[in-house]
Parts: C-alpha cells; structure tokens; sequence
C-alpha cells in the first residue's frame, strides 16, 4: 500500500477532529470496524478493556452525537500532530500499519497540555470506490493517565 | 507589609489557612466549602482519616496469587506495599526503607522472591516488612559498619493490619478499626457479596486524574440526586432515572452506602421528568445508531440493573448493567486527586459476556457516555467556591439526617459521608 495513500488518511483523520468536523470521522471507518482507545499497559499485559470501544459504524456516530449533544464538558478541542505510518504487512488487501501521533488539548481558557501520546495500530483496507478506510484502529496510549475526561475521540 | 524572613511551607500553610477546623453549624446539611481548600486540613484528614480507624482499598486478591507477588498503593498519601507471603496470607506496609526512607518498590506489581531490596543502599525486608539485611552491617574489616547495639527489630517499616473481602485486599494502620464486616455494616455488606460472589477477572486499568478535592468526588459518587440529571445518558435510556424504582442504603455509621436501581416501570411518574423540564430527558430527541451497547442480561438474579457502592474513605464498587468496575479515589494534594479505575470481569464469563462488558465500558471511565461528567463536575465546584471558603453548601434534600432511603431523590448518603468524616476528624 502506497505510504503516501496512508498519510493522506491519517492527515484527514487528525483534520476533521481538529476541525471539529466531528460528524465526517465515522466516515473514515468500514462498518464493521473496530475502534478502541487502550493503553501500552493494557496491551502489554492482554488486558482487553478499553476507554472507548465500538465495533460498528454506528457505536462511532453515538459517540458524536453524544459528544455533541448529550454530554457535558468544558468546552476544548485537539490538535493532533501524527508522524509518518510504517507498514508493518499486507495481506489481502489489507495493510497492518502502525504510526505514531501527539494530541494537545486546548481549553475553554487557553490552557494546553499534551494530552496524550502514542501510537495508532490500524488494519487499513480500500472500499468499494478505492478510498483507504480503517478497518480497525487501535489507539494505544502511552500513559495510564487521562486528565479530567476524554469527550473528543483520539 | 510586614515580611517575613523565617517562614516554611508549614507556617505559611498555617498563615494562610482559612479556617482552624472549627464546623460552622452542627448540621449534617451544611458543609463549609474550606474543607476542600484547607492544607492544614488537608494534612489532618492523612492522619485521622486514611491513618486512622478506617479500612483502605489496596488491590485485588487476584492481582498477587502467588508468594512473593506483590503491588503497590497509597493509603491517603502514604505509599504501601501489599505482598503475598509463603503461608498464602497478605502483608501490608508503608513503601518506605527504614534507612533513608526511599521507596522499597518502586513498581506497580511483580514478583520479588523471598525478599524485598531497597536499591539505595541495599537494606533488605521479608515478606512481612522486617528489616532482614543491611549491607555491610560490620563494615570492611572491621571498619564502619553499624554500631554493635543497633537493632534492627527497632527500625521496621510501618506495618498495616490487612483484611480481604470478596477478592478485595483493605489494609488499616489502627488496632481499633473494627472487623471489615462489621465496618462496612450488614446492608451494604449483602450488596457487596451480591456483586462480588465469584472468582473475578480483571479487563483494564485507567487512572483519571481530577482537578478537585477527593471528597468532592466522593460526594459525587454517593449523591444518588445528581445522577439522572447531570448524565443524560442515563435518563434517555431509563438507564437509571429517580422515577424508578430503587433507593439508597446508608450504614449506621453514616460511612458506606449502596444506592440501586430496580428495573420496574416507572408508572404514574413516567413524564416526570418532562414535566419538570429537566435538560437530561432527551427522550425521543436522542436515540442510538447501534443500541448493542445497552444489550445487558439479568447477572444476579434480582433485578437490581444499577448499584453503587462505596466504603469510606476512598473505595468504591460499580455495577451498570454488566459493565463491572472498582474505583480507587487516591488524594494527590488538597485540589487534585487520582481516580483509579479497574475493570472487571468474572472467571466463567463467556465470550458473549465478554464481548457484552467491553461494549458496556464505554459507559464508564475517563471517556465514560454516563460518568465522564463526574470527571469535570467536581472541578467545577474547587473553581465555583475559590472565594468561598467561609460560606457553605446545602446538602438537605431528604432531610437533615443520613438514614437510608426508598428513593434516590434525597441526600442521605452525602450526608452520611460527612457524618463519619466529622467523627473520624474530631469535628
């Protein structure tokens, strides 16, 4: 699979949450899917839990329509800086890729923090019309810690 | 302004501390907003409280099966080591070499053999905290060392009293904490052993750092009048709402509570919610694109689809449907706090069962669709009262008292808190 091809999705995945365009992220994934956010920790130790889990499309858009209209949070946003994917395999069609990213969390009153580190570890597969699409991502964390809440996915 | 030369940390925390411990008024409704600001206080509450006459969570029966596991915690502030030793019991004590006082481990967990070694200068303790080993206790020929008359018996690490209870593992620092049975009191006990009645299975670990008191989420946790209206997601999906049935249950103490939800319509009050306008009825307005994850079976037998319990101080047990977890409140400071989540699992679960928990941890943690605004909310209030700390919050719904309650639209249970908290403090 082209490296370039696997930028270009990853960089269209980091915009449209940076730009809250929160509503084209599901998009970006086929239905079934598989989406977690986990840590190093719990992988290393075959701990299945994780903070977020969906494995439908659909578990992905409740996600945004709870962030957007059920949940209640400080108002904040990412910025997501993701380095380049190493691909790890292919088979199939299907692409085992692994790329690194950085999120910063800005708040309601300007404060930043790096928010969290780590490493995507995805199954990438083009669909019908050719478009990469995830067909898992596995968001594993650097650290354990995940400060005050985590409403905007990874 | 007069300035002064000799102060420490401890005299300008005694300076400027707000207020001298003293309650404003003798009620259970009214707590002072200080006592989540207070540093002063704040020290206190690590030694009466945490090093008091009060049972602490340390970690899982099942996370240190073996003779020689260990892991570690904190009780209040203070770091411990909680280790299986060769007779199969569990020792617990302070994390702290007798020599210099570094950590003696200085990981989560893991196996250390027979023997724990501080890496400093090599001190070494057994299984049960004794200070066994020191290096060159009688020097290099014949030269430093220790003195002949030191005895080591006399420089042994704190030790803690441990108890289990259901896989749990609680350590205390006092000889006078009653049994753990009869701290936590027969009602909440029962709804303990409903939860935990088999060998269980642990899925995940997360912490959730909060920027607020500890107690704030304590009180979060056991305020059963906040829980359908802050989380929406619990109204819209009947998850939990106060119309149903349920109730609170408080021990004599005023210290542990298990509130629950039974999974009965809700009758005559079905439209209370929108009667009263309250934002968390999103009902009809917000539906899921896959409900799968609200696709929970009936676990033990009793129509109980929702408990919450907690042991004071900083223990606490969660039942959500099947999605099961224990949370760990670990204070880091008078504004900040640890939340320490652990999911859980039973040994017999199938793969269906397993599937069912991972789906349903999305309704908890850090990112949880029902608890994540537990995770701001408490901040809300350490901000709200910044220039409040002489004035106070009301706490009557239900009463003045700290009974147990048939309904959840009451206060009780906080107030409960704040009777074995003033107990506990002398207040």
């Amino acid at each position: 699979m082209d490296v370039a091809r696997l930028v270009e999705l990853n960089a269209a995945y980091a915009r449209v949450i940076d730009n809250e365009q929160f509503e084209e992220w599901p998009k970006l994934f086929h239905d079934p899917c598989l989406y977690k956010v986990t840590t190093a920790e719990n992988v290393a130790r075959g701990l299945e839990g994780a903070l977020i889990y969906a494995d439908t499309r659909g578990m992905l858009e409740d996600r945004i329509s709870s962030l957007r209209k059920v949940n209640i949070y400080e108002r904040q946003r990412y910025r997501h800086i993701v380095g380049l994917p190493v691909v790890l395999g292919q088979a199939n069609g299907t692409a085992e890729v692994e790329t690194p990213f950085l999120i910063v969390r800005i708040m309601r009153e300007g404060d930043m923090n790096v928010f969290a580190t780590g490493c995507y570890r995805d199954k990438v597969q083009p669909d019908a019309s050719g478009a990469l699409r995830f067909a898992e991502r596995i968001v594993v964390c650097d650290s354990r810690r995940f400060d005050t809440l985590v409403a905007i996915p990874f | 302004m007069d300035i002064r030369h000799d102060e420490t940390p401890e005299s300008i925390a005694e300076r400027t501390a707000t207020s001298d411990g003293l309650w404003p008024e003798d009620s259970l409704a009214r707590v002072p907003y200080w006592v989540y600001q207070d540093d002063a206080n704040y020290k206190r509450e690590m030694q009466r409280l945490f090093e008091g006459r009060t049972w602490n969570f340390i970690c899982l029966e099942a996370d240190i099966p073996n003779k020689g596991d260990y892991r570690t915690n904190h009780v209040g502030i203070m770091p411990v080591i909680a280790v299986r030793a060769a007779d199969g019991s569990i020792n617990c004590f302070e994390n702290r070499c007798s020599h210099r006082g570094a950590l003696i481990a200085f990981d989560d967990g893991g196996n250390v053999g027979n023997q724990f070694r501080c890496v400093y200068h090599s001190w070494s303790y057994d299984l049960a905290g004794n200070l066994r080993g020191i290096a060159f206790e009688r020097g290099i020929n014949g030269v430093g060392g220790l003195p002949k008359d030191f005895c080591r018996d006399d420089f042994n690490p704190r030790k803690l009293r441990t108890t289990t209870l259901c896989g749990l593992v609680f350590a205390t620092l006092s000889a006078d904490t009653p049994p753990i049975e009869e701290y936590i009191g027969s009602e909440v006990l029962s709804r303990l052993k409903r939860v935990l009645n088999r060998p269980i299975r642990v899925m995940g670990r997360f912490v959730q750092p909060l920027p607020n008191n500890w107690k704030l989420y304590i009180e979060n946790v056991k305020d059963t009048y906040h829980a359908s209206i802050l989380h929406t997601f619990l109204a819209t999906f009947r998850i939990s709402r106060l119309t149903q049935g349920g109730g609170v249950l408080v021990s004599p103490d005023g210290g542990n509570h298990s509130s629950y939800t039974i999974a009965v319509p809700e009758g005559a009050n079905a439209n209370a919610y929108k009667e009263q306008q309250i934002r968390s009825d999103q009902d009809g307005k917000f539906a899921l694109a896959d409900p799968s994850l609200l696709d929970s079976v009936e676990e033990f037998g009793d129509h109980i689809q929702l408990q919450i319990l907690s042991v004071f101080p900083g223990f606490i047990l969660q039942q959500i449907h099947n999605c099961l977890a224990v949370r760990h409140v670990v204070p880091r400071g008078v504004d900040k706090m640890d939340l320490v989540w652990t999911y859980f699992g039973f040994e017999d679960d199938t793969p269906d069962m397993n599937r069912r928990r991972l789906k349903q941890q999305n309704l908890v943690g850090p990112a949880g669709f029902i608890s994540m605004e537990d995770g701001c909310v408490g901040g809300f209030v350490q901000r709200g009262t910044a220039a409040a700390g002489d004035e106070v919050s009301v706490i009557e719904m239900g009463g003045s008292t700290a009974e147990s309650q048939a309904t959840r639209a009451t206060e009780a249970s906080v107030r409960g808190f704040w009777k074995a908290y003033r107990r506990h403090m002398g207040y």
